[in-house]
């Protein structure tokens, strides 16, 4: 578990997944976090589907020109105190993508990230990692 | 009063692109009647990211790359076809062993798709519990790949000319054994999804699609065979090795007697296929004879080659979801003249006007899943217009589709 994290956590921690043009790869993985292998949702972790409902988000992709307004849509429409994470190499630096006249990402051009995540796609214990990292954010944020 | 002045209006439901029941970016507008569907129009173009724009600025090797990232759940095929392509221009022989290799590779990632769509399925219709079961047996797939190729989901195995990796005698155990794992597996999956109520119920009689309309509008892949069209480019045009392999094409009649194209038909081709892919890489394991893995395992020396070529060529595969086709022009330069990318779901689009309609609002998720739809495969056109508008205007494609087929001919 990252480093800061409470052993009792004092709430679940709810995830909103939005997919910004990514190649469904990221997305694959994200699920995979959540099925009986990895299992996030034994620490309480669990997607939902509204980003009204969430704590953190899970953007993917390399944020499309459709997509952009919408990216920033959910980014505003979710409560605060909120954890952005970046999953994949495509929303960090364009990736394979980085030339593209379609693209408007990377992620962070867009809305405040808070953790990146590397790979393409990143392995599902990678994605864990980041939440919990994200988690630590929302958890400092409180005792202040 | 009159019955007319009783008669309610329809109204528009807007689905997508965001919506927790989509996986993906992709936008319906819906026109709804009470909680019947009379009509639907279908919007794409959310996951445009100009992959073969992009490709025409890059050497043949650095696209197997860009077009494995076209879509994360075929990101064996993409590539491959690609490859299959450039082979055809450039007139390379693929080693006999490398065509087996290719062949378990490819089946593998039918295996992992058509359980991952079961799952996914099951999710539609509130079946989670069904979902975490078959991701559970997925990750067995997954672990296989990783085994193969060294990752799990973009693989990097393929190779212009061969693949990258072999398939060595010590590594034979561990495949036979998670075959097994999924032969064992099979029966109760199959027990699940064809024999309990939930699932006879939400899929039996919906979404159909006739015979007629699957030719009409061309689908491909187990959407095509599950309405009771023959159609399979593994058999239709053998490729790699399938020619010498022992199979037949699978419609939902093998099991059950009889057509009816809709979703529960969908769901018996593909769960039969997870079978045939077992059974198909079960007979590479056997017959696949000895040798070179790749026709030139040197990369600045095939570049070389690749340089030289000129013509044009098509690779055709048949994907999990159906028939992908890239063409590809050389004219002895670094990079390709020309690249197109034709996904399976850019068929399998339009059969869901005829499955949706009449259905009722909650049918959608199940109907529009039962296609497996990609759509990070299929967003391959967008006009900008005034740098803001996107239009898919018929007309204007038209005119620059014309416009292309004679620079590409002059």
């Amino acid at each position: 578990m990252a480093k800061g994290l409470t052993k009792a956590f004092k709430k679940a921690l709810w995830v909103y997944h939005c997919n910004s043009g990514s190649c469904n790869g990221c997305d694959i993985e994200i699920i995979a976090a959540l099925c009986p292998r990895y299992d996030v949702e034994r620490f309480g972790i669990k997607l939902v589907g509204s980003p009204r409902h969430a704590d953190a988000l899970l953007v993917t992709g390399p944020v499309t020109r459709q997509m952009e307004d919408k990216v920033k849509r959910i980014y505003e429409q979710m409560p605060d105190p909120k954890a952005v994470i970046c999953v994949g190499n495509c929303g960090n630096t364009g990736d394979v993508f980085y030339e593209s006249y379609n693209l408007v990402g990377p992620i962070d051009n867009i809305i405040p990230v808070d953790v990146h995540v590397i790979g393409c796609p990143p392995r599902p214990e990678a994605i864990i990692n980041a939440v919990a990292k994200a988690w630590v954010k929302l958890e400092t944020l409180e005792a202040k | 009063m009159t019955p007319e002045a009783t008669t309610k209006t329809t109204y528009q439901l807007p689905i997508g692109p965001i919506h927790p029941a989509l996986k993906e970016p992709v936008a319906f507008e819906f026109e709804i009647d009470g909680e019947r569907i009379v009509d639907v129009n279908v919007s794409l173009g959310q996951v445009h990211r100009s992959v073969e724009w992009a490709g025409m600025r890059r050497n043949p090797i650095q696209i197997l790359y860009l077009a494995e990232r076209i879509c994360g759940i075929c990101s064996y095929c993409h590539p491959m076809a690609f490859a299959l392509a450039v082979e055809r221009v450039a007139g390379i022989e693929v080693p006999e062993r490398a065509d087996y290799l290719r062949v378990i590779q490819a089946e593998l990632e039918r295996i992992c798709s058509h359980i991952l769509w079961a799952g996914v399925a099951a999710h539609e219709i509130g079946f989670d519990s069904v979902l975490f079961l078959t991701w559970q047996i997925r990750e067995k797939a997954l672990d296989l790949t990783e085994y193969l190729t060294g990752n799990r989901v973009t693989k990097a195995i393929t190779m212009i000319g061969g693949v990258r990796r072999d398939v060595t005698k010590d590594m034979v155990p561990k495949v036979t054994e998670t075959l097994n794992y999924f032969k064992d597996n099979f029966e109760k999956l199959r027990h699940i999804f064809l024999d309990d109520k939930t699932f006879k119920m939400r899929s039996q009689g919906v979404g159909i699609l006739t015979k007629e309309d699957a030719l009409r509008l061309c689908a491909c892949g187990p959407t095509t065979r599950a309405s009771g069209v023959k159609k399979d480019v593994r058999l239709d045009q053998p490729y790699f090795a399938f020619g010498d392999l022992d199979f037949d094409y699978v419609t939902p009649d093998v099991l059950t007697g009889e057509v009816n194209g809709d979703v529960y038909d969908r769901i018996i081709v593909r769960l039969l296929e997870v079978k045939q892919s077992i059974d198909l890489i079960e007979q590479c394991l056997d017959k696949m004879p000895a040798g070179d893995i790749a026709s030139e395992p040197k990369i600045p020396k095939l570049l070389a080659t690749l340089k030289k070529a000129k013509g044009e060529g098509i690779g055709r595969m048949e994907a999990p979801r159906g028939e992908v086709f890239h063409y590809v022009k050389l004219d002895e330069n670094e990079c390709p003249y020309s690249w197109k990318v034709r996904a399976p779901t850019y068929n399998n689009v339009m059969p869901w006007i005829p499955m949706l309609r009449g259905e009722q609002i909650a049918d959608i998720p199940i109907v529009a899943a039962s296609t497996d739809p990609c759509m990070s495969c299929t967003n391959r056109v967008a006009v900008v217009d005034n740098g803001k508008k996107y239009v898919l205007d018929k007309e204007e494609l038209h005119r620059l589709s014309v416009e292309k087929t004679r620079r590409l001919m002059a």
